[in-house]
């Protein structure tokens, strides 16, 4: 039986994780391969690698980062972030990376997914969609870009319904509202994503205890669930949140 | 020495170095007579049936691959690589005749179903760690029934003679093949499967060096 996954992502700066690591017993928490590794150890299934370097000279800095990566890691990663044209995604899939995640690029130009698609195929592609609840409508969630300044008006469930139509492989699902929150992930808007598509959706953003997990899976209907500093800070380990999810019937694996 | 066929498709270094990790020296290589001349033979797979088999047939290597394999080389085909040695498969541009693989097992590669015969619906690609069975084989000396293996593909072999092990999405499909005495293909990425992964190539590269 296919396991839930537990993806822990890492914001990366000029090859740095940033965001704050504070990680007991590691040499170096701000190296993403010696982070990436411990949580291998940990049992995590995939790491996401989210550069938010802003400048395309610091492009060079990840694209050594993933193919460190594809050198070093005994598990599948994912970069993500940055991403403008099919040129940039080749570079970064021929340096090692399993997948990278587009999100503004294709909010502007769809069909960078369908060619991303056709020329690396599916499972390398990711569709990132950030996601904000329209005030005063509960069931109705609004697409945001540009780190979420911009709202595009787009519906988040129909952008997701067309990302995958083009060829999308999975979905990394971010709620807006929830991110940062710590209080548990929108589980109405994964849910809602979930079975709009019939690719694999992440749940991302609000994660802030352990049953926070399970809820993402049960609840939402995720197929993997994602988080950061629960895991970065050592609040939580991947193993205890598996150990967690597994007792509440959940397939995982340990 | 390990020849790790580079048929100018993706990256292949996670592949190089998950071998060296194992203690097996490796050269990658897209040039026939460094096969033909090889112990033992990697073939990794990303992308398209169609592509890969025009791209090993463009740099001349399929002829000899399979050749080896036929006089009973050690042989390791990962995903796509995997899926070359049956006869041919359905991925391919709409319209073109199916694409010819090395036909030394028989049956069609084809896309994993939706929806399975209870008409549940399944997420396609089939995406992450799924736990595999397998009939005992020096290959998983030492791994658990059950255990997890990293997967991601859309295209799965058909059932035959050769399968050595299975795992479960919408359909129950082989996930490993054994053809002679020592060749074979997974569908999952040992490369990517942390601990499982390393012990499987170590196996592998166990059994190469005793072959």
């Amino acid at each position: 039986m296919l396991a839930k996954r537990v993806i822990p992502c890492m914001d990366v700066k000029d090859g740095r994780v940033v965001k704050g690591v504070n990680f007991v017993n590691l040499r170096d928490a701000g190296d993403p391969i010696e982070l990436a590794k411990r949580y291998d150890e940990q049992k995590a299934d995939e790491v996401i690698f989210l550069d938010i370097t802003a400048t395309s000279d610091d492009r060079a800095t990840t694209i050594e980062l993933a193919s460190q990566a594809s050198e070093q890691l005994r598990l599948p990663y994912c970069v993500g972030g940055g991403f403008r044209t099919i040129a940039d995604i080749r570079r970064m899939i021929a340096a090692g990376a399993d997948k990278v995640s587009v999100n503004s690029a294709a909010v502007k130009n769809p069909a960078i997914i369908t060619e991303a698609a056709a020329a690396f195929g599916s499972q390398a592609i990711i569709c990132a969609i950030d996601a904000k609840q329209v005030p005063g409508n509960p069931n109705k969630w609004e697409v945001y870009t540009a780190g979420g300044r911009n709202n595009t008006g787009f519906d988040a469930v129909e952008w997701a319904a067309e990302a995958c139509r083009r060829g999308a492989g999975e979905i990394l699902l971010t709620s807006m509202d929830r991110d940062g929150s710590c209080d548990g992930f929108d589980c109405a808007l994964t849910r809602a994503v979930a079975r709009a598509v019939n690719i694999p959706v992440i749940a991302s953003g609000g994660v802030g205890k352990i049953e926070h997990f399970a809820e993402g899976i049960i609840e939402g209907e995720a197929d993997a669930v994602l988080a950061a500093s629960v895991f970065h800070f050592g609040q939580l380990t991947v193993r205890e949140v598996k150990e967690y999810m597994r007792a509440q019937g959940i397939s995982v694996r340990l | 020495m390990i020849a790790l066929v580079d048929y100018k498709k993706g990256n292949i270094r996670s592949v190089e170095k998950a071998l060296q990790a194992v203690g097996a020296p490796v050269v990658v290589t897209s040039d026939p007579a460094e096969i033909a001349a090889a112990s033992t033979i990697v073939l990794p797979g990303v992308g398209a049936f169609a592509d890969a088999v025009a791209s090993m047939n463009e740099l001349g290597l399929a002829g000899v691959v399979r050749q080896r394999i036929e006089d009973g080389v050690p042989f390791l085909g990962i995903c796509l690589g995997m899926h070359l040695l049956f006869e041919d498969g359905t991925e391919r541009p709409e319209g073109e005749p199916l694409p010819k693989g090395l036909g030394l097992i028989p049956g069609t590669v084809d896309m994993l179903p939706r929806v399975d015969a209870q008409g549940n619906a399944y997420k396609i690609p089939h995406v992450g760690w799924n736990t595999v069975e397998f009939a005992e084989d020096p290959l998983f000396e030492g791994i658990p029934q059950g255990e997890h293996f990293y997967f991601t593909h859309s295209f799965a072999v058909p059932e035959s003679d050769c399968t050595l092990a299975t795992t479960t999405h919408s359909i129950t499909f082989p996930c490993a093949v054994k053809y002679g005495p020592c060749a074979y293909g997974v569908q999952f990425h040992p490369e990517k499967s942390s601990d499982a992964g390393v012990a499987l190539l170590r196996n592998f590269v166990t059994l190469a060096k005793e072959a």
